[in-house]
């Protein structure tokens, strides 16, 4: 019966899915397509690309500019890093919690940082660390420091603007896996005869690997394209290719180089997620679902 | 001989004894400490905002007396250097995102719910392919759609103009179409989920029962699905509201966002005026996170 | 200081203007009919135009004014060459009024409208980028300097080889053609050299000294300075006097390093496909009248074009005096300024700005 109204209606729901599907070609897919071709193209006079066609910009990008790319990529898996060090302890945390009132606590207190705005709570950051912020500041009045400690206009900066920025990214997704895991699996491993460690690493994080990947991706793929935390963090010492995109775009006028090295980094995050995804699939497979 | 086997067992007892204060000192590291240390690293910023913003002088590091100065400046209608800011303007940029945020959020619900209800109950050629389109925006860093839209309303801009002679201006419109672009992904994923989870027997219990699609929908899916809709639309909003760059590259002359504005203010502005600013766009928002969390435990309740 | 005796006149005058307003009027300028209800798109740089400007020509035409800000020549003109976002009004400096109108991207004056040119300094109309006056009138101009913490710098500082050589923060500024200019002055170049090879040895030359730049400045050094982040940053000089002024401290500090500098214009000017020209050249033609260009230039710092405002005296005696506002005939032997940059010279320039960026710091 199925069967048969399949068969009878075999465009089912596309009207459904048309606006969207127009949306998204027109307004995203497009636009994409549109920096694709004038990455290839010459620069104009007037910044934007004309014929003929030339490679000159991937040549630049993947050669004079590349050591911001590997900053750029370097400081985002940093980042990711950290931020799992600290989000999976926290995640852990908020969701051992017996109580559900401690909990829906603790959880709030790591979204309402996140309800902030973002320009705002990397400003707070940067308040803090500042060369007259508020940690050189107390260190210098205690007689600690005699010059205060370059926290900012620089990578480190970027990295701990980035990592404040995109924790919460980060817990939320291991905090769902941590809850749906059933701590029972772990009193069967002690049964079996394994300490705790083993069991973390044999049974409780296999099975919020799912959170974990989620998690990583949501803080990763943001932070090679980061715009907002460099400027504000990093100076001219912290710039990452995405403020170089804009720049292109902006004041040096060269539309098809910011378009190549915009082809370039969708390309690294795209790999990236691919790699994701075929992890997600082994996983699966490898459970057996 | 027996006397080295017992030394051997001692030596074993204390190497677990040592292996197990480790773990416990780990353990403690791990499970307490670290959470510990990240709402701090989470809070302090924010806390040293807030009472920074009610110190009488400048620094951020030391209190030299409280004072209501700077929001007295806000107040005032003075937050920054010269004429280039004001808490007038600040608060037309604020309605602005309100309206942007608003529209983009109410279509890119409508068309997200109707993509979901598609993925889910639809079967039709190329259902993969749209599958798959919907996770780019999630996947795509936001500078890159950023940049590919200013590219594309440029040159539809220079090409209209070269057709029919009149000039396109960026403004509202073209802010719209790009949150809606990249909201729809959140709403159509949010509801998708909600529709797997929900059980079909109910749809074709009310077809059975004589109801037609429309009606099914109405009185059926859609109250069951509400709830993820809602939390969709919320999302779509909180992102529209807080979004800057995709904003930064498609805006028009004039024209400022609630985060654009506060980009300048943060580049131009004294310290503790943009404290007491961010302080009272702290407690507004933490006013909308109470209320939208009474709103949800009232609604769970009352579903229970 | 001047910021504050501005606002106590305004305050003043406000009960004058509503007892008199008809005696008022006729002494102030005065806006054509016809424009009530009518907005203006202007676009300028930061902390470059006094508090009351805009609100009172809002008031004196009964239009509503957008005021927006942009950080460099670059930057605004990347903007423009986008399509016009709809600007009516933008401000740039000499050289890139010549690129724009060569690129055909400023309307023509209609100077009838505007009876206030007759204000301008004979020195500053007709100028080489824009013979006749033909697409703009000047703004404001200044030079290009060193700020500095005289906290941090106790002994000062007078030259370029003491910035290069600081052991602490500095800020250089997103003024691309001025930084390659004092490299190739430095060199022994023209700071207008279009061949590749001195650009590329004045790019080393930048990078070479840029050990100890923390920021490149969009316009905002003196933000940079106030907040500490640096203790000497490159900027124009009404941007750190109006800091050294509103702080009433001695902090804060403004030389011309001896080896030269830079001197610019900044110009009004009507950008393609501007939404409203008419009220455009009415604008241009209120900020020439001499009170108003007088409260402009007292409040910002910078020097003013406007002859009758300085015959007039309404320009602060003290900064007329000062020399590093207005530079005495012999300063400015020592002060170059960027001509024209044809297409070859912005590629090079532009792609030579890029690469440094790359550099500093690693």
């Amino acid at each position: 019966m199925r069967g048969e109204r399949a068969e009878r209606q075999p465009w089912q729901g596309l009207w459904l899915a048309t606006p969207t599907l127009f949306w998204l070609l027109v307004f995203f897919v497009l636009p994409l397509l549109l920096v694709a071709v004038v990455s290839f193209m010459t620069r104009a006079q007037d910044a934007g690309g004309m014929l003929p066609f030339t490679l000159q910009h991937y040549e630049r990008t993947l050669g004079i500019f590349s050591p911001i790319l590997w900053r750029s990529l370097r400081i985002a898996a940093l980042t990711t890093l950290l931020c799992l060090m600290m989000g999976y302890p926290l995640a852990f945390f908020i969701s051992t919690r017996r109580s559900t009132v401690v909990r829906s606590l603790c959880l709030f207190l790591v979204i309402l940082p996140f309800w902030t705005n973002f320009l705002i709570r990397t400003y707070a950051m940067r308040t803090l660390l500042a060369n007259e912020g508020t940690i050189n500041g107390i260190l210098l009045d205690l007689g600690l420091l005699l010059q205060p400690l370059r926290l900012v206009d620089n990578q480190f900066g970027v990295l701990i603007g980035m990592v404040y920025g995109f924790l919460p990214f980060m817990v939320l997704p291991i905090y769902a896996s941590v809850e749906r895991f059933d701590f029972r699996y772990v009193d069967a491993a002690h049964d079996l005869g394994a300490n705790d460690w083993r069991a973390f690493w044999r049974v409780v994080l296999p099975l919020t690997m799912p959170g974990v990947l989620a998690g990583s991706a949501l803080v990763f793929i943001p932070s090679v394209g980061a715009y907002v935390t460099p400027v504000l963090m990093g100076g001219v010492r912290g710039l990452l290719i995405g403020n170089l995109i804009a720049r292109q775009f902006g004041g040096s006028g060269n539309m098809p180089l910011g378009s190549a090295m915009s082809v370039v980094m969708m390309s690294v995050v795209l790999g990236i997620a691919l790699l994701y995804w075929l992890i997600q699939r082994f996983t699966a497979i490898a459970d057996g679902r | 001989m027996v006397v080295e086997a017992g030394r051997g067992a001692a030596l074993r007892n204390s190497a677990v004894q040592r292996d197990l204060a480790i773990r416990a000192v780990g353990r403690w590291l791990g499970l307490t400490l670290t959470p510990i240390f990240a709402y701090a690293f989470l809070w302090l910023p924010i806390l040293v905002l807030l009472v920074f913003s009610f110190n009488e002088s400048k620094s951020v590091s030391r209190l030299s007396g409280l004072s209501l100065g700077w929001y007295e400046g806000i107040f005032a209608n003075v937050i920054g250097t010269g004429a280039d800011f004001s808490t007038d303007e600040m608060l037309e940029s604020f309605q602005n995102s309100l309206f942007i945020a608003g529209i983009s959020t109410f279509v890119s619900t409508v068309i997200g719910t109707m993509v979901a209800l598609a993925l889910v109950r639809g079967r039709f050629p190329g259902k993969r392919i749209l599958d798959g389109l919907l996770y780019f925006p999630l996947v795509i860093p936001e500078i890159t759609q950023g940049v590919s839209l200013l590219l594309f309303f440029s040159i539809l801009a220079k090409w209209w103009r070269a057709m029919s002679g009149q000039v396109i201006q960026r403004g509202y419109g073209t802010v719209i179409i790009a949150h809606v672009a990249f909201s729809i992904s959140f709403v159509a994923l949010v509801v998708r989920a909600r529709l797997v989870d929900m059980n079909p027997n109910y749809e074709e219990a009310a077809r059975d029962l004589g109801a037609n699609e429309w009606r099914t929908f109405w009185r059926i899916t859609f109250p069951l699905i509400l709830p993820g809709v809602l939390a969709g639309a919320l999302l779509a909003f909180t992102i529209s509201l807080d979004d800057f760059v995709v904003t930064f590259f498609t805006r028009g002359a004039g024209f400022d966002t609630l985060p654009i504005y506060v980009f300048g203010l943060l580049k131009l502005s004294p310290t503790p005026a943009i404290n007491a600013i961010s302080t009272l766009m702290l407690v507004l928002s933490s006013l909308l996170v109470g209320v939208s969390l009474a709103l949800q435990g009232r609604e769970a309740r009352t579903i229970r | 200081m001047f910021k504050k005796a501005v606002f106590l006149l305004t305050l003043l005058c406000v009960p004058v203007v509503l007892i008199s307003a008809h005696a008022a009027h006729h002494e102030g300028w005065q806006c054509p009919e016809g424009y009530e209800g009518q907005t203006l798109n202007v676009f300028n740089w930061s902390t470059y135009i006094a508090e009351d400007t805009i609100p009172n020509f809002e008031q004196a035409c009964g239009v509503t004014v957008n005021y927006d800000i942009f950080e460099s020549n670059e930057a605004m003109l990347a903007i423009i060459r986008q399509g016009n976002p709809g600007y009516d009004i933008i401000v740039p400096s000499g050289d890139t009024v010549a690129t724009m109108i060569r690129d055909e991207l400023l309307i023509p004056l209609d100077l009838a409208m505007i009876p206030n040119m007759a204000n301008v300094s004979p020195d500053l109309l007709d100028p080489i980028y824009d013979p006749g006056n033909a697409y703009s009138l000047p703004y404001q101009w200044g030079t290009i300097g060193v700020g500095y913490n005289t906290e941090k710098l106790p002994d000062g500082i007078s030259s370029w080889e003491e910035v290069w050589s600081h052991e602490g923060p500095v800020a250089w500024l997103d003024d691309r053609r001025s930084m390659f200019g004092f490299a190739l002055l430095l060199l022994g170049h023209d700071p207008n050299t279009a061949d590749a090879d001195e650009i590329a040895a004045a790019r080393d030359y930048l990078i070479e000294r840029s050990g100890n730049v923390v920021a490149i400045a969009a316009d905002d050094g003196q933000v940079m300075l106030e907040r500490g982040d640096v203790d000497i940053t490159i900027e124009y000089n009404g941007d750190i006097l109006a800091l050294a002024d509103e702080c009433e401290c001695d902090t804060y500090a403004y030389v011309l390093p001896v080896e030269g500098t830079g001197l610019w214009t900044d110009n009004l000017a009507i950008p393609v496909d501007a939404p409203n020209p008419a009220l455009a050249m009415v604008f241009i033609d209120y900020v020439l009248d001499a009170q108003v260009g007088a409260d402009i230039s007292n409040y910002t710092a910078y020097a003013s074009p406007n002859q009758a405002a300085i015959d007039q005296g309404l320009i602060d005696e003290e900064m007329l005096m000062d020399d590093s506002i207005y530079p005495s005939e012999e300063t400015r032997m020592n002060l170059f300024t960027i001509q024209e940059s044809t297409a070859e010279q912005d590629e090079l320039y532009n792609n030579a700005w890029d690469e440094l960026l790359i550099f500093i710091g690693g």
